[in-house]
């Protein structure tokens, strides 16, 4: 099955973008493909390259960008969410591209099933 | 199609859902998503957005954001508007757009249409859930 995935909420603050994550992988490893997750709201700064927990925690930015070159998944960041909260090209991570609120609704058209992570 | 379009989508006709349940200020949730409504707007597919909970006071009449110094976004429901009646009218337009507003969110909250900015359609929330069942892609906030 084809899936979409849309994260709304950002990194660390909210368990979101890792469960959104974990589906992703769990997903994959059953024989799906995940065309490509949508970065929406405070969803945007899972793409901030500066993000830089520590050492003992999980770098969800990194692990984002590394399912999506192993699986060949679109990591889409909405350009106006994005640029509200200064999220732009200087501070985007490996394995993302900004774009607009368009590319939502075509992955919502594309896929078999769109799947929303936030509250 | 507009803007870079990546995946072949030429033709598809779909229903989405817009679940708004989130109160208009305190959080960016109401105002993104109605970005969102905006911009599905030019892929002509069918759309019901549906205002539930805190999120039927995002229609609510008489807005005034001044002393939090927030962007009163009410007028942009004017747009919404427009853009349901253009599809109603327009037989080129393969589009329908149904404004829904969930019964007993609107009564919990001591509302009713007189009091909202836009013509709704009053649902239950028996009746909105099986317009629920009905769609393929719902995105709420």
């Amino acid at each position: 099955m084809k899936l979409g995935l849309l994260v709304n909420e950002g990194p660390f603050n909210h368990q979101a973008s890792d469960t959104a994550y974990h589906f992703a992988k769990a997903a994959i490893s059953k024989g799906h493909q995940v065309l490509r997750v949508f970065f929406y709201f405070d969803g945007v700064n899972n793409a901030n390259k500066l993000s830089e927990p520590q050492s003992d925690d999980r770098n969800i930015v990194k692990m984002w960008g590394e399912l999506a070159s192993a699986h060949n998944i679109d990591l889409v960041v909405c350009v106006a969410a994005g640029l509200r909260r200064g999220l732009k090209e200087e501070v985007l991570a490996d394995g993302f591209r900004i774009s607009g609120l368009g590319q939502m609704i075509e992955l919502g058209l594309a896929a078999d099933r769109t799947i929303v992570f936030g509250d | 199609m507009p803007e870079d379009s990546i995946f072949e989508t030429k033709g598809v006709k779909k229903n989405f859902m817009f679940v708004c349940n989130k109160a208009p200020y305190g959080t960016i949730y109401a105002l993104e998503a109605l970005e969102m409504i905006m911009i599905s707007a030019a892929f002509e597919q069918h759309a019901v957005i549906v205002f539930i909970d805190d999120g039927v006071f995002q229609i609510k009449k008489g807005h005034n954001t001044k002393s939090t110094g927030m962007k009163n976004f009410s007028p942009t429901f004017g747009v919404v508007s427009m853009e349901k009646e253009d599809a109603d009218e327009d037989d080129e337009i393969d589009m329908v757009w149904r404004i829904v507003v969930e019964k007993e969110s609107i009564e919990a909250r001591g509302l009713s249409e007189e009091d909202l900015v836009l013509e709704t359609e009053v649902l239950s929330s028996g009746e909105l859930s099986d317009l629920m069942a009905k769609q393929d892609v719902i995105l709420t906030s």
